[in-house]
């Protein structure tokens, strides 16, 4: 038993000495807030003097690699289902909302979509990109709408399926899709082409949930990202990507 | 548990149909190669190589401009009344062809070359031309190479998985492959379902390589006997 104790010591002092000199957090982000993101850590670095590394993927990729031990320190992920998971595995804690998505249908033909989306009744398009609704929060809403519409079974043939958001819309605007469900933040800085917000009251609100994974716990890089998504610079930059917050 | 086999019949259709595409469009390609002293010989080997070294995200971008309906591919496909390719098996067929053309060229050109000229001589001397001789005398000579390309274009159709995922659009019946349904199911936690489609393409992979290794034993067997 004895000799133990020296290398317990030794590998506590490691890790004492780890978690000081670690200034870098590394975020896995949901794709749709990729844009506001790079905005968001650009301010955190400045502000703190942390670096941040940072993945984006789609939700439920990014979650699979976190259950497998993927070396994040912050979640930011695109509903509230997966984040509650990992809290309830005790591989997370304090979930909070970062940001509320809104879904737009979205065209870079100017002349497509009106105010009404009644393009979704006529169905005269050939392709209508969404984001995969297995996978991606976006896309389970687009499907939501589609369905409040009583669209969904006329528009199914012609829907294609991006791996995420940002290749939904990657596919609209190569226009090898008419028009597709993409996010507003997406097309918040972009003008061009036309769009429709859909009514909040045609799908369940995106409420888009970050927590803090239990390898950074006690990281303060990642204590310090968490912190900085609370306050009110962050929180500026996500309203101006056309982001709801709670 | 229902598992769904449609991906798996889709994914056997496009290796096929692709390999039946390549070993038209290819052998030729391997024949000029074979026979040419063109300057242009190397450029064209390059060509044919690069889809080895270029990542599927490169192949598969290029592919959505291209095939798109601004891209020059796109407009001509629009003005035959194809309709544009991405999100079609057509399309997928077209970026798998070029995906493993080097799978197919490579070892055809090299049995076009291990030929050498002297049997070709030969039926010239005995008045075959040169369409006859390469159909009696090249093509049956090339067989185990027109083989090997042929199963390894096949195999590496069945693993493609980047190119279709930036021109699939992930579409049953007409895009979603094996690749795909296994990264779909893997993603939605579906790890069940993901581990029988992997467990028989890990098995399928083995089997092909197998037969690949097997039949290139039996031919340096003959050669050298």
């Amino acid at each position: 038993m004895g000799p133990i104790y020296p290398i317990l010591a030794i590998l506590l002092l490691a890790g004492t000495c780890a978690s000081l000199q670690a200034d870098e957090v590394k975020v896995a982000v949901a794709a749709n807030f990729t844009v506001a993101m790079k905005e968001i850590a650009a301010g955190f670095e400045q502000a703190t003097g942390h670096t941040t590394r940072i993945s984006f993927g789609s939700t439920g990729k990014l979650y699979a690699q976190i259950r497998n031990g993927a070396p994040f320190g912050v979640f930011l992920a695109a509903d509230q289902a997966r984040p509650r998971r990992l809290v309830e595995a005790g591989q997370a804690s304090g979930r909070f909302t970062y940001a509320v998505g809104k879904l737009v249908l979205w065209s870079a033909d100017p002349a497509l979509i009106d105010g009404e989306g009644r393009v979704l009744a006529r169905a005269d398009f050939r392709r209508l990109a969404i984001a995969n609704p297995r996978t991606a929060p976006y896309g389970a809403a687009a499907l939501e709408v589609m369905k409040a519409l009583a669209v969904d079974e006329r528009v199914r043939p012609r829907l294609v399926r991006g791996d995420n958001i940002v290749q939904t819309y990657q596919f609209v605007a190569t226009r090898n899709a008419e028009l597709g469900f993409v996010a507003r933040a997406q097309i918040a800085l972009r003008p061009g082409g036309s769009s429709w917000e859909v009514p909040q009251s045609l799908y369940t609100p995106i409420r888009q949930d970050a927590v803090l994974l239990e390898r950074a716990a006690s990281d303060p890089a990642a204590l310090a990202l968490i912190d900085y998504l609370e306050g009110s610079e962050a929180r500026a930059i996500v309203e101006r990507y056309g982001y709801g917050l709670e | 548990m229902a598992l769904d086999l449609g991906p798996l019949w889709l994914t056997l259709k496009l290796a096929t149909v692709t390999t039946l595409v390549l070993l038209v469009v290819g052998t030729p390609i391997a024949w000029w190669l074979s026979q040419t002293r063109s300057r242009l010989k190397q450029v064209v080997a390059t060509l044919v190589a690069l889809p080895l070294v270029l990542p599927p995200t490169v192949l598969g971008f290029y592919l959505l401009l291209l095939l798109g309906p601004a891209g020059p591919v796109g407009q001509l496909t629009q003005t035959l009344g194809l309709g544009t390719l991405p999100f079609t098996f057509a399309g997928l067929v077209v970026g798998s062809a070029v995906y493993s053309l080097p799978f197919l060229v490579q070892p055809v050109h090299n049995a076009f070359e291990s030929i050498g000229a002297r049997p070709l001589e030969v039926a010239a001397t005995l008045r075959a031309s040169p369409l006859v001789s390469f159909f009696t005398v090249a093509l049956p000579l090339a067989l185990p190479g027109l083989l090997s390309g042929a199963i390894l274009s096949f195999a590496h159709t069945m693993g493609e998985f980047g190119v279709i995922l930036m021109i699939g659009g992930n579409i049953p019946g007409e895009t979603k492959v094996l690749s795909i349904a296994i990264y779909d199911h893997v993603e939605s936690l579906e790890w069940n379902q993901a581990h029988w489609l992997a467990g028989a393409m890990v098995l399928f992979s083995f089997l092909v390589v197998l037969a690949v290794n097997l039949l290139g034993q039996r031919m340096r067997r003959i050669g050298h006997g």
